[in-house]
């Protein structure tokens, strides 16, 4: 059903829009004009003066390693802690789904990790595993396995990725809860009549009839790894040991604020700004043509 | 094809209420049963308890000579058509109506012969791609039959499925559902709350009230000759008139029969018996002097609603939900005496019934 609000004059409509308008170009398209115009700039290192350079930032981190590396690492990374959080969470949330007793409990405990601070989920983490002061560590030296995320990239990764995937499960979950208890009762009721066990019943009901949630959770976990998992790594390895975990985000700010190569560091926040619009964009046109609404 | 026959079943929740209060009825082979009665009296907790949704506190259900307490739905070998019809919304009418036979492994060829024929009986073959949101609601009530009859199952059970339809569409849709039962005579379960799918559709009628059953019979069994008051009311429309006598009325009103022994009692007689006449009947039945309060014409006959006078009190039963003192007069066509007048309405004694005080009980001759 289409809803359309019908105005007689051409001032309010607008004027109803300026807000939102003003939000987006203050905090959005100003910063990101600024961020490209400085992909374009070599300033010295001083910050005095600045000069125009084109493309050569941008061929300049082409011809970089490292900075195929990062994009590698975020790869891993992202499709590691989406793919976790996601699925975990769902688990969680068809758990608390069912007329258990202890729903209630379960489900306000599921959702305290989300008011952590992301670095201060990360320093969180990094007390537990950290390798001579960690509670976790000890046990696994006992049990043979030589953790030591400091010097191990892998270990370093995984612990970069418990950290996020943990935080990220709050918030999965409760949109999940929410979509499951949409579902109508009746209809898993008919499932079950129909023949379908529990089992088949969530991958042939549950599942489809929940794929609006799954979609939009995918679209705002992919932006959230890519972007807002930064305080974690700062916090845990600060994109060490030798860059394993430094994902795009973090070498752009490893490279601006610690490097002081500010037109370098411009033009990856460039990049990745394109590649996450592109990603929103395929996951929209994709995506949610196979979604059931 | 089976029987269901359920005995001594009764649901108490961890709360400790008693949903449904020890019931013991049995459907024959083919038969057509419906459950009729007021919101909460506990028949579509019971259907579900027959379709295995929700568990047996005590007593047994069995279908086809199996107690089935303890299996799950999907091997019952039921159908149910659910009232919001629940409809797998994202799949196609198809596949809607393919899913539990594909869920029980049938090949696929006899898969479409099956769903394609249903398609054909309830005029939905050329819908078969479609999916649910793009269908009417009759529509959806259809897809949700069909996916009942592919099954092929023992017993059809019924969850107020025309509740959410048109006035007219619900008309149709019942003589639908009867013609199909006939059909297939397969044994069925309704549950509703109106009474005239109640009577129209029943083989047996199941009312009841308060999670117990207030009376088993044929539709038109229990029309005549209802054992409580709580039926009386129920059942017919609009209710049938209750008056409570002393003893002294009683015994001038059944002087000669057994019935004159009660000592105190509640007189019904349905509004249908009653005719408006200029002068006292002679042959032993009621006469009523009423004001008459309101009129409602329906075409084919007219409802007037009066008051009697003082001496005379009535009762009111739940939920015949007729105020104390007032009585329907039902008489054809559309001549209707003025808002105000004084009239007599008059019953013939056969046609008059007796329940003893607290209505719990028929007392016949």
């Amino acid at each position: 059903m289409e809803k359309t609000a019908v105005f007689k004059g051409k001032f309010l409509p607008y004027l109803l829009l300026v807000p939102q308008l003003v939000i987006t170009l203050v905090f959005f398209y100003w910063p990101a004009s600024q961020a490209v115009w400085q992909s374009f700039l070599r300033e010295d290192a001083f910050g005095l003066n600045s000069e125009f350079i084109g493309l050569e930032n941008y061929q300049a981190l082409l011809a970089q390693p490292e900075y195929y590396k990062s994009m590698v690492t975020t790869l891993v990374f992202s499709s590691l802690v989406a793919a976790l959080s996601l699925s975990i969470a769902l688990l969680f949330a068809t758990q608390a789904d069912k007329n258990l007793k202890a729903a209630p409990t379960f489900k306000v405990m599921m959702i305290w990790p989300y008011a952590v601070a992301p670095a201060v989920a990360g320093v969180l983490w990094l007390f537990i595993f950290h390798p001579s002061l960690g509670t976790m560590a000890r046990p696994l030296r006992l049990m043979g396995f030589n953790w030591n995320p400091m010097l191990n990239g892998n270990h370093a990764m995984a612990l970069v990725v418990m950290a996020a995937v943990w935080k990220q499960i709050a918030y999965n979950f409760l949109f999940f809860l929410a979509g499951l208890q949409a579902i109508p009762r009746s209809v898993l009721e008919a499932g079950a009549i129909d023949g379908a066990g529990p089992y088949r019943r969530f991958w042939t009901i549950t599942f489809p009839l929940l794929s609006p949630t799954t979609f939009f959770l995918l679209v705002v976990n992919v932006v959230y790894v890519f972007f807002d998992t930064f305080g974690i790594i700062d916090a845990v390895t600060g994109g060490g040991p030798a860059g394993a975990t430094t994902t795009m985000v973090y070498k752009v700010y490893a490279d601006g604020r610690l490097g002081g190569d500010l037109g370098g560091s411009a033009a990856q926040s460039v990049i990745l700004m394109v590649i996450v619009i592109a990603l929103t964009a395929i996951q929209f046109r994709y995506v949610e043509r196979k979604v059931q609404y | 094809m089976a029987n269901v026959s359920l005995r001594n079943v009764r649901k108490t929740y961890p709360g400790g209420f008693e949903a449904i209060k020890g019931i013991d009825f049995e459907i024959g082979d083919g038969q057509f049963c419906v459950l009729v009665g007021p919101s909460g009296c506990g028949k579509s907790t019971l259907l579900r308890m027959v379709a295995g949704l929700e568990t047996v506190t005590s007593g047994e259900v069995d279908i086809g000579g199996r107690v089935v307490n303890e299996i799950e739905p999907a091997d019952r070998d039921i159908a149910m058509v659910f009232q919001n019809y629940a409809l797998y919304p994202h799949m196609s009418v198809y596949n809607n109506m393919a899913y539990g036979l594909r869920n029980r492994g049938m090949p696929k060829p006899e898969i479409d012969t099956r769903v394609r024929e249903a398609a054909q009986t309830l005029e939905l073959a050329g819908m078969l791609d479609r999916k649910p949101r793009q269908l009417s609601g009759g529509q959806r009530q259809r897809v949700a039959m069909g996916r009942a009859i592919v099954r092929q199952p023992k017993v059809f059970l019924f969850d107020e499925p025309l509740s959410n339809l048109d006035a007219k569409l619900r008309v149709a849709m019942r003589v639908e559902i009867r013609k199909l039962q006939r059909r297939l005579k397969t044994t069925s379960i309704y549950v509703t709350h109106d009474q005239l799918e109640a009577m129209t559709l029943a083989d047996i009628l199941v009312v009841m009230n308060g999670g117990q059953v207030e009376q088993i019979g044929s539709p038109l069994d229990i029309y005549r000759k209802p054992a409580t008051t709580f039926v009386a009311s129920f059942i017919g429309a609009p209710p049938m008139n209750l008056i409570r006598l002393s003893g002294d009325e009683i015994r001038a009103q059944f002087a000669g029969d057994s019935r004159s022994a009660a000592e105190t009692g509640i007189l019904g007689v349905r509004p249908e018996d009653l005719a408006i006449s200029s002068e006292a009947t002679a042959d032993g039945g009621i006469t009523l002097n009423l004001t008459v309060e309101a009129i409602e014409r329906v075409g084919a006959e007219t409802f007037v609603y009066g008051t009697r006078a003082r001496a005379e009190k009535a009762v009111s039963a739940t939920p015949g939900e007729l105020p104390e003192g007032e009585v329907i007069v039902r008489i054809p066509g559309q001549d209707a005496p003025a808002i105000g007048a004084s009239i007599r309405a008059t019953a013939p004694r056969d046609k008059l019934h007796l329940f003893s005080a607290d209505g719990r009980n028929r007392i016949d001759i």
